[in-house]
């Protein structure tokens, strides 16, 4: 458990003395105060340096690029697929206001919201691993040694399956309400009036201002999703940013820990920005100078 | 569609009127009670665990993963301890975590959002960069960060660090310091506009001073608002909480909680599935009651706000 590396060192291996460990800290700048190590690495990284991992005994972002792109790749099809569902299911509540299927669509999506991420894949492991027998419970194709599309697909499907269901809930909600919002404008009661058909209306009319919420609200929520990445990992034992970060904290490698971390902070702050550049690509009225206030 | 809206009640405050439309939204008061069914059991585990004639903590190695029976009504676990018991206790521990930690996230956001909103200019737009600063840290990463703190170099006195609970303080310290932001900006804002009311000024106009303005004056009038959102983030720190205990980073193994009861399960679900089941759907259901009786308090708080439909929690 955290402290520094030697630490870790001594624990392991008892034959270590006092004096290794005092020359362990000079060799590695433990020794140093805590700001002069800061600003050294800090100089390092500005150059491009981010140092060794020494858990990993790589250049941190070789240990770090393999783990992105998997966790990417859970991200990314898990996002595409919870909004294909949510947005459609969102836009269907909100056009049918307190009849049946909107209290269903909305009891769903608390359901979903209110589910705990890891459950839910374990839950899900419980019945297509254990019980059908259908999916593997956990890895990847590469710790496997099996080889194929088919093999590849095969285990990231419970994954993704995980972190979709988790995502609908929210993203069906914003656009529900979103939607609720719009087709109350006097706008949407003129293009009722012209006579336009009421899927026009709602696909043509309100669709695209209701979307402007519910962009913004999905690129803020990048962080929220990239936490609920690192917790279906760990469940299905996949190797992404979600075991790395872990492992680098638990295994005091200052070096991974720092450079995982400011991707994942990173990865917020860019949402934070997409957030905003949206508003303004979606609607025109808003704009960034001064006198828009 | 406006004709579909179920007519506004009467915008009619007092304890009675709240408590009269909280009971017109029927899931919410059926969630009320579900809530406190699960809190009294989990309180009264110790009471359960004379009435059925079972130690929590006895161990049974020749009685692991025992099917459920009289004796032990939802079966033994990995180390042949009842699973009935070790839910409840575990209950205490989950509830208490979620309560204390939201209360806790939530004075500290009611003080920051009174001072930013009520004194305002610099100090406010400090207050707020600060506020986003916190908001745009990545949740998870950070409290595992938070979690991983060696409590011993922190300097505390040995009483909290050395005590079996030393867990759960830590994790109730750690979910109220990232969990304040919230309802201290839901307060600013609040403040801002109550501020600028004739009552605040007219408090002003009899000398009152700025404490007083914001205790006796401002404070009740965002009662609603915290209590409400206060109500949504129980689940959601019970969430986190779970998370975090799940990774094994939260509440330590001989205190059991719903999150750390299924850290085990999920090695022996090929054995036990229901191990892996009942922590779990005790989590979900706690949190789904939290989050109707939020919104049914929402309604009752702020009828305005069914028509307004800001649904946007």
């Amino acid at each position: 458990m955290p402290g520094d590396p030697v630490d870790l060192m001594i624990s392991a291996d008892p034959d270590i003395t006092s004096q290794d460990a005092a020359r362990l800290r000079t060799l590695y700048g433990l020794d140093q105060p805590l700001w002069s190590r800061y600003v050294h690495w800090f100089g390092s990284a500005l150059s491009g340096d981010f140092g060794y991992s020494r858990l990993y005994a790589q250049p941190v972002w070789d240990a770090i690029i393999p783990a992105l792109s998997n966790t990417l790749i859970l991200l990314i099809s898990s996002l595409a697929l919870a909004l294909a569902i949510a947005l459609p299911a969102g836009v269907f509540a909100a056009t049918r206001p307190y009849s049946l299927s909107d209290y269903g669509i909305n009891l769903a999506a608390f359901a979903g919201i209110s589910m705990p991420p890891f459950w839910l894949g374990i839950l899900l492991i419980l019945l297509f691993s254990v019980v059908l027998g259908w999916l593997p419970a956990g890895g990847t194709a590469a710790a496997s040694g099996s080889e194929g599309f088919w093999n590849h697909v095969k285990f990231l499907i419970l994954p993704i399956a995980s972190l979709t269901i988790a995502g609908i809930g929210g993203h069906t909600r914003y656009m529900r309400a979103s939607m609720i919002e719009t087709l109350r404008q006097d706008y949407i009661r003129t293009a009722r009036a012209k006579g336009l058909s009421e899927p026009r209306v709602v696909l043509r009319h309100a669709l695209r201002n209701a979307m402007i919420p519910v962009v913004t609200v999905i690129a803020l929520d990048l962080g929220v999703l990239f936490s609920g990445a690192l917790i279906t990992e760990t469940v299905f034992a996949y190797p992404g940013m979600g075991k790395l970060i872990y492992d680098a904290i638990m295994g005091n490698d200052y070096n991974l820990a720092l450079v995982t971390l400011l991707l994942a902070t990173a990865l917020t702050l860019i949402g934070n920005l997409l957030a905003d550049v949206a508003y303004a690509a979606l609607d025109p009225r808003i704009s960034y100078t001064k006198d828009a206030g | 569609m406006n004709g579909t809206f179920t007519p506004a009640l009467p915008a009619k405050t007092g304890t009675r009127w709240v408590l009269r439309r909280f009971a017109q939204h029927r899931l919410a008061l059926v969630s009320a009670a579900i809530i406190i069914c699960l809190a009294a059991s989990a309180v009264a585990a110790p009471l359960i665990e004379a009435a059925l004639g079972i130690d929590a903590d006895a161990v049974d190695l020749f009685n692991r993963y025992g099917p459920p029976s009289a004796a032990h009504p939802l079966g033994t676990d990995e180390l042949g301890r009842d699973v009935l018991i070790r839910l409840l206790y575990g209950g205490q521990v989950s509830l208490f975590v979620g309560l204390t930690a939201t209360i806790a996230g939530a004075l500290i956001g009611t003080c920051i959002g009174l001072m930013s909103g009520y004194i305002g200019g610099r100090t406010d737009a400090v207050i707020m960069r600060i506020t986003d600063g916190v908001i745009a840290l990545p949740v998870l990463p950070l409290l595992i960060v938070l979690a991983a703190i060696d409590l011993n170099k922190l300097g505390l006195p040995e009483g909290i660090v050395g005590s079996e609970n030393a867990s759960l303080y830590r994790i109730v310290a750690i979910v109220a310091l990232v969990g304040w932001t919230t309802v201290a900006r839901l307060v600013r804002a609040t403040t801002l506009a109550l501020k600028a009311r004739p009552f605040v000024e007219a408090a002003r106009a009899q000398g009152a001073g700025p404490i007083r303005i914001m205790a006796r004056h401002i404070l009740p009038n965002l009662a609603s608002p915290i209590i409400v959102a206060t109500t949504l983030a129980v689940g959601n720190v019970i969430l986190l909480e779970s998370v975090l205990s799940f990774l094994g980073l939260g509440i330590q193994p001989p205190i059991p909680s719903w999150g750390n009861l299924l850290t085990g399960a999920q090695e022996t679900i090929w054995q036990a599935p229901g191990l892996a089941f009942y922590p779990g759907m005790l989590i979900f259901v706690t949190v789904v009651a939290f989050n109707f009786v939020g919104d049914g308090l929402q309604d009752a708080l702020d009828p305005r706000a069914r028509n307004r439909q800001s649904e946007r929690v």
